[in-house]
């Protein structure tokens, strides 16, 4: 199904005693993914909630791919959104193959056309489906589980996935390896993902666009992380963004990004510099050169053909030419 | 000591008298278990009603099933009602709680993992709270079945008309005729036993998905 | 019903005599604590040492699950024959009441002593040990003080048991409280069934508090207000 783009206009969320969401508003185009990022208490999960109506919001509206979400069936709407949290919820009574068929069970497909997508999703987060579909969730790694959880969350092959804090419960290892496969997904399926973590380098990491919000349920900025990143619109933002922001955009580009002038055919790596991939952050790369205490790390390809040169001027001037971004 | 031929002369009695025990308790398992089904859910959806349920039901267990009985004889006299009201109230109590922990124990990320999912509430309820409550609920079938069977050898007290096994218990006691005390003793411990190992074995194929339970405490 | 109930608990002939309610009043409860106590004697050990070793833990619990299957009228009736040969007198009328209140009395306490212990904390126990404490000091200064409200539990389930058994053997000729039921549905008097009822009834309940005052007594303040605090939190 074709993503679709996710809007929040004016939204609040009231409690009795308090304010969980005030006032939020902004909007995610189709196949992005956008972040919801900030301290405990800023309503982020709140917000996320809102979004598959397990939470309805007091004002506002929201809609999705232009349609406002009050209008739609709440149990049509959970079905059609893909929904992931950090326990993952898997029911510990039904196999991994049967967890994944939820959603395609309750929406009436026949058994046929819901074994092979079984098996293609389980392949898809890395699950050898023969292996994988007959066991039970007790039987599954913390990783294991996580992954079967997107699988389910894919199963209907749903425009919109709702993500909160998916990869909190696994140990920093694997959670690397998961956060690296869902973006592999990404590049493949372009759903439009709306991603919740406390998290400012997962939030940078993960995020097309990152909303920083703070207590309170306010929205403190939205925007792309390099913009976050390079123009903090508040102190609020500064300190969660840490310090090191100068280092952490720095991760946002790589070697291949820059200008590199191939040297000439006499040229030699000096002893120590280090060689890197066209792929490598300029962080990775400038943390490499400060490692070997060298002022020069040379880029290669695959072949170990040289295609140029990174100096420590390099990259002090990448940071501050107007935000070369991509990633 | 124990007269064999008068034994073997009564097996049909026996039989009789097996059966009668068997239908008895089975009737107040039975009703007792859906209205407990539903007081549960009630309870479970509804917390405010859950202590008071329970308080209720703890007030009926603390009660001796004998004076139970002999209180409704004034009631209902020395009908089926009579020894029905008092079997189904006690298997309340076991499974009230017992069915209501079930569907506590369902782990809260589940829950809301279904919700995303888009089960309505009638559908996650049937195919993801009961199947995890099983365990406990299969437990509570077992006390219950178990508790249930001794108590139908009480309501011998009310009559030949009732009592199961528990008949020839009375009736061997009355005429001291030790062979009959036995007749009816003896089966009926057989009788509750058998249960009991036939429901423990229901208990652990009830849940192949997770590691066996301890046994419960009181 | 409740009028007859009232005159026949207010009449001076029932409250004296061999008949009389102190009598019967003392009889259930001397019966009951001697069963009781007995229960507490076998099941307590056992339970704690499975609990606190961990050793047999299968077997016994489900011994004790086995035993609690049993119906009390039929142990009662098998006891029976066997006690009035040895001992006409008591064995008659008291001794199968008593084995039948002990048989039922001693899974619970049992089930509970093990699940108590066995449900502390390993950490704490850890902690302990390694604070250098010696096995002993383990089990009496932390083990058995959590444990308390779990066994607690299971001595108070038993009590009820014992009641409620101690009930039953009036059927068999024994005296106690139950007599009034049992005579009063032969004789059809619903005064008699009903004054009975209630009696049964206030004593049950006066254990039950009873026991709930020593529980309150013996479990340590910590958990006392450990718990209050949960409950309070927990309404859900």
């Amino acid at each position: 199904m074709k993503a679709v783009s996710l809007e929040f206009r004016h939204v609040s969320r009231r409690y009795a005693d308090l304010v969980a969401v005030k006032d939020l508003s902004f909007e995610v185009p189709a196949g992005k993914i956008c972040v919801l990022v900030g301290p405990s208490g800023c309503g982020k999960t709140t917000s996320l909630k809102m979004v598959n109506r397990l939470i309805e919001p007091t004002d506002g509206q929201i809609l999705i791919g232009g349609r406002d979400i009050m209008a739609q069936d709440p149990i049509e709407l959970r079905r059609g959104t893909g929904y992931v949290i950090q326990q993952v919820g898997l029911l510990p009574h039904l196999t991994v193959g049967n967890n994944v068929a939820i959603v395609p069970r309750l929406l009436g497909w026949d058994a046929p056309r819901i074994k092979a997508r079984v098996d293609e999703l389980l392949a898809l987060v890395g699950l050898d489906p023969a292996a994988y579909r007959d066991r039970f969730p007790a039987q599954l790694s913390g990783g294991e589980r996580q992954r079967v959880g997107v699988a389910r969350a894919l199963a209907a092959d749903p425009p919109l996935m709702l993500m909160d804090e998916p990869f909190g419960a696994v140990d920093p290892i694997v959670r690397e390896r998961l956060q690296n496969e869902l973006l592999r997904l990404q590049e493949q399926l372009a759903k439009t993902i709306v991603f919740v973590t406390h998290d400012i380098d997962e939030a940078i990491k993960m995020g097309d666009l990152v909303a920083v919000m703070d207590v309170g349920g306010v929205l403190a900025q939205f925007g792309p992380p390099a913009e976050i990143l390079a123009n903090p619109a508040s102190d609020f933002v500064a300190r969660f963004v840490g310090a090191d922001r100068g280092l952490k955009r720095l991760s946002l580009t790589c070697v291949g990004d820059l200008n590199l002038q191939p040297p000439g055919d006499d040229f030699r790596p000096r002893p120590g510099q280090p060689l890197v991939g066209r792929r490598a952050t300029l962080k990775d790369t400038l943390s490499q050169m400060l490692d070997a205490d060298v002022s020069a790390a040379v880029v290669v390809d695959r072949n170990q053909k040289v295609l140029g040169v990174v100096t420590y001027d390099q990259i002090a001037a990448a940071l501050h030419d107007g935000g070369s971004g991509a990633k | 000591m124990l007269d064999f031929g008068w034994m073997a002369d009564h097996l049909d009695d026996l039989l009789y008298r097996t059966i009668q025990h068997i239908w008895l308790a089975g009737i107040a398992v039975g009703i007792g278990f859906v209205i407990s089904f539903a007081l549960a859910v009630l309870a479970v959806r509804r917390r405010a009603t859950y202590g008071p349920i329970l308080a209720v039901s703890d007030i009926l267990y603390t009660i001796p099933s004998l004076a139970l009985f002999a209180a409704l004889v004034s009631v209902t006299g020395i009908t089926l009602l009579t020894v029905e009201i008092p079997l189904v109230m006690y298997t309340l109590v076991i499974f009230v709680r017992n069915i209501a922990t079930g569907f506590d124990s369902v782990p809260a990320d589940v829950l809301e993992a279904a919700n995303g999912l888009g089960y309505t509430g009638r559908q996650r309820l049937w195919r993801v709270e009961v199947p995890l409550a099983v365990p406990l609920i299969v437990a509570g079938l077992r006390l219950a079945v178990v508790s249930t069977l001794g108590l139908v050898t009480v309501t011998s007290i009310l009559g030949d008309s009732f009592g199961g096994l528990g008949f020839f218990i009375l009736q061997g006691y009355s005429r001291s005729f030790p062979t009959e005390l036995y007749f009816g003793a003896v089966p009926s411990i057989v009788l509750a036993v058998a249960f009991d190992v036939l429901l423990s074995r229901v208990q652990r194929r009830a849940t192949p998905w997770a590691r066996p339970l301890m046994g419960t405490t009181v | 019903m409740l009028d007859k109930t009232i005159t026949w608990l207010t009449d001076p002939t029932h409250w004296a005599g061999p008949n009389g309610i102190p009598v019967r009043l003392f009889e259930h409860i001397a019966i009951s604590s001697v069963s009781l106590l007995i229960a507490l004697a076998i099941a307590l050990p056992i339970g704690l040492y499975i609990g606190h070793t961990g050793r047999r833990t299968a077997f016994a619990v489900n011994s004790a699950n086995l035993w609690r299957a049993l119906p009390s009228l039929a142990v009662i009736a098998i006891v029976l024959p066997i006690t009035s040969s040895i001992d006409p007198e008591f064995g008659f009328k008291v001794y199968p009441t008593v084995v039948a209140m002990v048989v039922l009395a001693v899974p619970p306490i049992l089930v509970n002593a093990y699940a108590g212990l066995a449900g502390v904390d390993r950490d704490i126990l850890e902690a302990a040990r390694g604070q250098g404490m010696s096995e002993r000091q383990v089990l009496s200064r932390a083990e058995l003080p959590l444990a308390v409200p779990v066994i607690a539990t299971g001595i108070r389930s038993a009590a009820i048991q014992v009641v409620a058994t101690a009930t039953l053997g009036a059927v068999f000729g024994f005296g106690g409280l139950g007599r009034y039921l049992v005579n009063g549905i032969s004789q059809n008097d619903t005064g008699q069934i009903m004054g009975g009822v209630v009696l049964v009834a206030l004593l049950v309940i006066v254990t039950e508090l009873l026991i709930v005052l020593i529980q309150r007594l013996a479990t340590p303040r910590g958990l006392l207000l450990a718990t209050t605090a949960s409950a309070a939190q927990s309404p859900g």
